[in-house]
């Protein structure tokens, strides 16, 4: 009974990775129209738009993370 | 879990405290810091000593072939733009050197033309001199014929009137006036 | 072994998912014990990946051509590709460090490579390894900020951009931030690698149904081709907090 609960939150941490999603959206999607409006700033600005997609999606795997303990080592 | 962990072999049973996600099984963490020590040195000697200066050497002497290219490209440039000044140099030379030929050649044409000229206008000068002076001789000539025919036909009209005897000397004075008048 | 007992346990519903043995340190050469210098699967695949880099780098690059092959311009993307992110994120003063960076980064696109491999072992998905190597990033940045700013470095805590009276909250969530980047900077690369291979062996337990396997197919090759993407992506997202951080210590200022 206790391990059904944990692969319940195992699955409750699993959203946390979808939210992870729609951060990693937001930064490429605004990345894109900035990118559009203004194309020769676009090319230096790559490596930020790693680090911000780096950061959301550090997020999203520590949710994964969680649900991967729950699942294995709870 | 623990039940059925009790029949797999030592390694599990050591680590059947440790959870099921090999992660997270500390045991195996000494191990693997070690070989990633040991891998990370590795791996920073080869960079380090052969691979990184190597690339940096190739790269650097690319740049430089490259730079030498460009400027010895840029010397044979200038060497064809030399090439090409100097013959246009040629050209007006050989040009300005047909001219003065040209010019020479002009010259001495009218030099010749003007000797040439000269030298009929002096002939035709003493032509027209000589023509003048044997016109002159004729008509002096004549005049000296007509003298005589007039004195002559003086005396002898005179003498066939010959109221009296004409004077020679008279005859000649009168035809003189007259040939003057 | 201990996910044996859990293949054992879903055994029962026709499918059977092991989706975590890959990454199970095994003695190579038998053997029940893992010593510290037990040699171990471990050990197999960064020697692997050792390799790799020396045949990259060094065979690649051994005729030393002016018009370089195939191999020896991989070489020099990786190096100018590397050498461009220390000088464009850490500044001129940071290509002091590069060989250590350069030395991170092959090592991290090639475990992750060479993890790709079916049946390979995949070295960055263990969090001893990706955890080592951000502490010596946050150990190496932190002390070579104290050593090259004293004091000053502190100033990284405080944002003198801010009013006054936040600047101490501020200070705290900075000091906060500062402390959790070994955590983030080693799970963000150990969490990817061992999420994609997990996601990979998930699609291939549901294969054991003749219905879907052949959308399994399809996923896995779906999921291959972003863990590529991923591998690499994440070596440079590796290298490239590297650098940030490497900034901030030699120009702490805000």
């Amino acid at each position: 009974m206790e391990g059904d609960l944990a692969h319940i939150g195992a699955g409750l941490a699993a959203i946390g990775s979808g939210a992870a999603a729609i951060g990693v959206g937001n930064v490429a999607g605004n990345f894109l129209s900035g990118a559009l409006r203004n194309p020769s700033a676009a090319a230096s600005q790559t490596a930020t738009l790693f680090i911000g997609i780096a950061f959301a999606e550090a997020l999203g795997i520590f949710s994964f993370l969680v649900a991967l303990l729950l699942m294995f080592a709870v | 879990m623990a039940t059925e962990t009790q029949d797999v072999a030592g390694q599990a049973s050591e680590a059947a405290s440790a959870p099921g996600m090999p992660q997270l099984d500390f045991s195996t963490f000494g191990n693997q810091i070690f070989w990633l020590l040991v891998t990370l040195v590795v791996i920073y000697f080869i960079l380090s000593r052969i691979a990184l200066p190597r690339i940096a050497n190739v790269l650097a002497e690319r740049q430089g072939t490259i730079t030498n290219d460009i400027a010895a490209a840029d010397e044979l440039k200038a060497k064809a733009a030399e090439a090409e000044q100097a013959y246009e140099k040629a050209l007006a030379d050989a040009r300005a050197e047909a001219q003065r030929i040209v010019a020479e050649a002009k010259a001495e044409i009218q030099a010749d033309l003007d000797e040439a000229t000269r030298h009929a206008d002096a002939e035709i000068a003493a032509k027209a001199a000589e023509s003048e002076k044997a016109i002159e001789e004729i008509r002096a000539s004549a005049l000296e014929n007509v003298r005589t025919v007039a004195k002559d036909t003086a005396q002898e009209i005179v003498a066939v009137f010959g109221t009296k005897k004409a004077d020679a000397k008279t005859i000649e004075a009168a035809v003189e006036t007259r040939m003057k008048g | 072994m201990a996910s044996d007992t859990q293949g054992a346990e879903n055994a029962g519903g026709g499918l059977e998912f092991h989706p975590m043995d890959q990454f199970i340190i095994q003695p190579l050469f038998g053997g029940d014990v893992v010593h510290w210098y037990t040699p171990t699967n471990v050990t197999l695949w960064m020697a692997l990946s050792i390799l790799a880099i020396f045949a990259l780098l060094v065979l690649g690059t051994s005729r030393r051509a002016i018009v370089p092959s195939r191999s020896q311009s991989i070489g020099e993307l990786a190096y100018g590709f590397v050498y461009k992110m220390v000088e464009d994120v850490a500044g001129k003063d940071g290509l002091k460090y590069f060989p250590y960076i350069m030395t991170l980064f092959m090592f991290i696109v090639t475990a992750n490579f060479l993890g790709l491999i079916p049946t390979a072992f995949t070295t960055t998905s263990h969090f001893a390894v990706t955890g080592v190597m951000a502490l010596m990033v946050f150990f190496f940045v932190t002390i070579l900020g104290f050593v090259k700013n004293g004091s000053a470095f502190l100033g990284l805590f405080w944002v003198s951009s801010a009013p006054l009276a936040l600047r101490p909250i501020l200070a705290i969530i900075e000091l906060i931030s500062y402390f959790v980047r070994p955590v983030s900077h080693s799970i963000r690369l150990g969490g990817n690698m061992m999420a994609g291979h997990a996601v990979i062996k998930v699609f291939a337990g549901f294969a054991g149904l003749a219905v879907i396997s052949p959308l399994s197919v399809v996923a896995i090759t779906a999921m291959y081709g972003l863990e590529v993407l991923v591998c690499f992506i994440q070596a440079y997202v590796f290298t490239i907090l590297t650098c940030v951080y490497l900034k901030d210590a030699l120009h702490p200022s805000h």
